[in-house]
């Protein structure tokens, strides 16, 4: 009928390819694998929910946030003489050099993320402005800094830093589980149940939770507002120098000035899924999106496709279930 | 009763309150997005502009579009972007970027959504420019200027697809699933075999005409005709989105920007509306992105980067976000600016992502700020409203004369 609208639909060939048999060969290493980066994910998730959760403002600038650690990561390291192959420390120095790196690219993040909230939000808070004011001067931020880093490192991404060589810790079902896996998830989870702990039981925590809440009224009650939105900028930073660390471990070649970019539209779908201004949905949204996407990307035969599924997952909760799946925000958890 | 007397105290009261209430607006830190507070402060040249007469204003506007067609030809010195920047070119990219603040616009300025993967339906556009036309491309082949409606129809569609999950709920997360999108379409023509990644699709069509020695007219290298063709587009879809914007779309859309619950309350359809204008924006996005396509011919998975959407959001937040003149003049110097200064163009994305922050915590109203005035009754009104408030004290106590002041009398009187 119309031979000529034919070649308009693509061909099996040049178009997405299912690879399940690969999928079911590789699902355990996915698995684990996907956790690493679902670790990752909720750490960065973290700090954007902590500020939704406070402000109702997405940070578009945690992702730099978080660059600026992975830059803090790489030059503790490289000047502590860490280079591209494994190297010859033994292992307590070893622990002790990444507790460095960890602690410098923490204090690097939270000094960001604090400069951030007093140079570009404060101003507009005081004013009262409205939404997009605050998001078109988040985007702003986010798009300053990168460049600034852009113009100091220049496009490349740079030398990719070995910690340790990772070694099989056990196996599970015949896929051997690393050291390197091991340490991101441990230490994520550790950090997040943390953060929890924070977040519902100590005197902060329940300024953060009021001011989430009904920051008008909280403020009657002798909250110090201000002190709550930077100490959870600050949180946030912290996280997300944390998240650094494990990120230049996971992937030694991501430290670039765009690498916070996707990562950040990422942990956000990973807060979103969660349920946005949740922290326990945060760890769960974070997870689910690394397991989810590692699928996608053997499923599909193509790493990049990684990105695809992450954002087609958040616009999929957004359709389907807006409030995430653990939903409730961090005001209404309870204590 | 008397009409005389009944109405007077009420009306004064009412003026008072009036009065009071515009004083407490232009005080109260705040409140509308983007725009200046307060009654009549939109702009020294706004205020000008309104002062002329309608012929005026015809006439100077007669001169202002000769002018900017001619700009390529009479390629003044000092702003020329010769040597460095060949201008005839120049001048189509700030036609384009024209366009695309126009597009945008509609989408930020109006509707106050923020849209951060603009140049995803810009390169919905080209792509559908460059695969309908390009002959690396196997599929169905039609003339080059269909393309422009295709690519308008077929980034509508996803302008729809995308804005339906989303604008159900708050702005916020428009703004990160476009920013999202803005980088999955990159990604996709790198991976879909059938968008041929890097490789592209060469020889892009262009309208057809050849010229006196047989080149085409539209040749790749010519930036005359594509320049002339994108301005009369401006032209076409300014006039048109100025209807919109008097009309009840615009009406809706500005009551969304300005407070979407009261608008939601006062019987505006807020979801119908925001797809509305997340739709036209993008197809106003695919048009510019099928003329870019044609004027350089090549498409390949490199040219959309998502820091662009950012050079074209700060177009429309330098002119001034809600102003369609603002969004032209925006998108002319974003674009301008880099070509002209070829000293500072490697920092572009870095003074224009310094100038986002400053504009807004400064001027966030930007270069051009929006018409607060009345939109829906035109200059008349406003007008009738500006001789009111200068006679107001003096006729607080004549009795309203004439009908119209009659009729409002009594409905005061009734209230």
């Amino acid at each position: 009928m119309l031979p000529s609208l034919v070649p308009l639909l693509p061909t099996e060939n040049d178009w997405i390819t299912f690879d399940i048999p690969s999928l079911i060969q590789n699902f355990w290493s996915a698995t684990f694998d996907g956790l690493t980066f679902g670790a990752i994910y909720a750490l960065v998730a973290l700090g954007y929910t902590l500020v939704y959760g406070v402000l109702n403002l997405i940070n578009f600038a945690h992702s730099e946030v978080f660059i600026v650690g992975c830059y803090a990561v790489f030059f503790t390291l490289s000047s502590l003489g860490f280079g591209p192959s494994a190297p010859r420390l033994d292992i307590w120095a070893i622990i002790l050099n990444l507790l460095l790196a960890l602690v410098l690219a923490m204090v690097a993040s939270a000094v960001t993320a604090f400069l951030l909230e007093r140079i570009a939000y404060k101003p507009l808070r005081q004013r009262n402005a409205p939404r997009l004011v605050f998001l078109i001067t988040a985007i702003g931020a986010s798009f300053t800094i990168q460049y600034l880093i852009y113009l100091w490192r220049g496009p490349s991404p740079e030398l990719a830093l070995t910690m340790f060589r990772p070694t099989p810790i056990f196996d599970v079902f015949g896929t051997i589980v690393d050291s390197q896996q091991l340490v991101i998830i441990i230490a994520a989870v550790i950090m997040m149940v943390g953060i929890d702990r924070f977040i519902s039981k100590s005197r902060t925590g329940r300024g953060i939770r009021a001011v989430a809440q009904d920051p008008d009224t909280a403020t009657l009650m002798g909250v110090n507002k201000e002190r709550i939105i930077i100490t959870t900028f600050v949180i946030g930073g912290l996280l997300a120098g944390a998240a650094a660390l494990f990120y230049v471990m996971k992937i030694p070649s991501g430290v670039q000035y765009s690498g916070g970019f996707v990562l950040g539209i990422k942990a956000f779908a990973a807060a979103v899924l969660g349920g946005i201004g949740n922290v326990r949905g945060a760890l769960l949204g974070g997870l689910l999106l690394g397991l989810i996407g590692n699928y996608g990307q053997i499923l599909l035969g193509n790493s990049q496709w990684t990105d695809v599924v992450a954002f087609v997952v958040l616009v999929l909760v957004l359709l389907l279930r807006p409030e995430g799946i653990l939903g409730t925000s961090l005001g209404r958890s309870k204590a | 009763m008397s009409m005389t007397d009944g109405p007077t105290p009420l009306q004064t009261a009412a003026a008072e309150q009036a009065a009071e209430d515009r004083e407490a607006s232009s005080k109260a830190p705040g409140r509308s997005s983007l725009r200046p507070q307060g009654k009549r402060k939109s702009g020294y040249f706004s205020d000008r502009w309104h002062a002329l007469s309608r012929q005026q204003q015809w006439a100077f506007l007669v001169v202002v579009v000769v002018l900017a067609y001619m700009l390529p030809l009479i390629n003044p010195p000092i702003i020329t972007t010769e040597p460095g920047n060949n201008f005839a070119l120049a001048c189509f990219d700030m036609a384009r970027f024209a366009l695309i603040a126009v597009g945008l616009n509609i989408v930020v300025g109006y509707a106050g959504l923020l849209d951060l993967g603009y140049v995803a339906f810009f390169a919905v556009g080209s792509y559908v420019a460059a695969m309908l036309t390009s002959p690396d491309s196997p599929y169905l082949h039609i003339p080059y200027l269909w393309t422009l409606p295709v690519a308008m129809a077929v980034t509508m569609f996803f302008g729809v697809m995308l804005g339906v999950p989303t604008l159900r709920l708050r702005g916020d997360y428009l703004a990160i699933v476009t920013l999202g999108f803005g980088e999955i379409i990159r990604i996709l023509a790198t991976i879909i075999p059938a968008m041929k990644g890097q490789v592209g699709f060469q020889n892009v069509g262009h309208p057809p005409g050849d010229g006196a020695d047989g080149t085409p007219i539209f040749s790749n290298s010519n930036g005359v005709p594509w320049y002339w063709l994108t301005l009369t587009i401006i032209i076409i879809v300014t006039l048109l989105v100025g209807n919109l914007e008097r009309s009840r779309v615009g009406r809706a859309w500005i009551a969304i920007r300005e407070d979407e619950d009261a608008a939601e309350i006062m019987g505006v359809p807020t979801f119908k509306y925001k797809v509305w204008a997340f739709a036209i924006g993008a197809a106003v996005g695919g048009l510019s992105g099928a003329l870019f396509a044609g004027q350089v011919g090549f498409v390949n998975n490199q040219k959309f980067d998502v820091t662009t959407s950012i050079l074209f959001l700060a177009a429309v937040v330098l002119g001034g976000a809600g102003n369609k003149v603002g969004a032209i003049l925006g998108g002319a110097l974003v674009s301008y600016i880099p070509l002209r200064f070829t000293a500072i163009a490697e920092y572009k994305y870095l003074i224009f992502g310094i100038a986002l922050v400053l504009i807004m915590i400064f001027r966030s109203q930007g270069l051009l700020p929006a018409r607060q005035r009345l939109l829906a009754y035109g200059r008349t009104a406003l007008n009738k409203v500006t001789s009111r408030d200068a006679t107001e004290t003096k006729d607080m106590d004549k009795p309203p004369a004439g009908p119209d002041a009659r009729a409002a009398g009594q409905r005061g009187a009734e209230a």
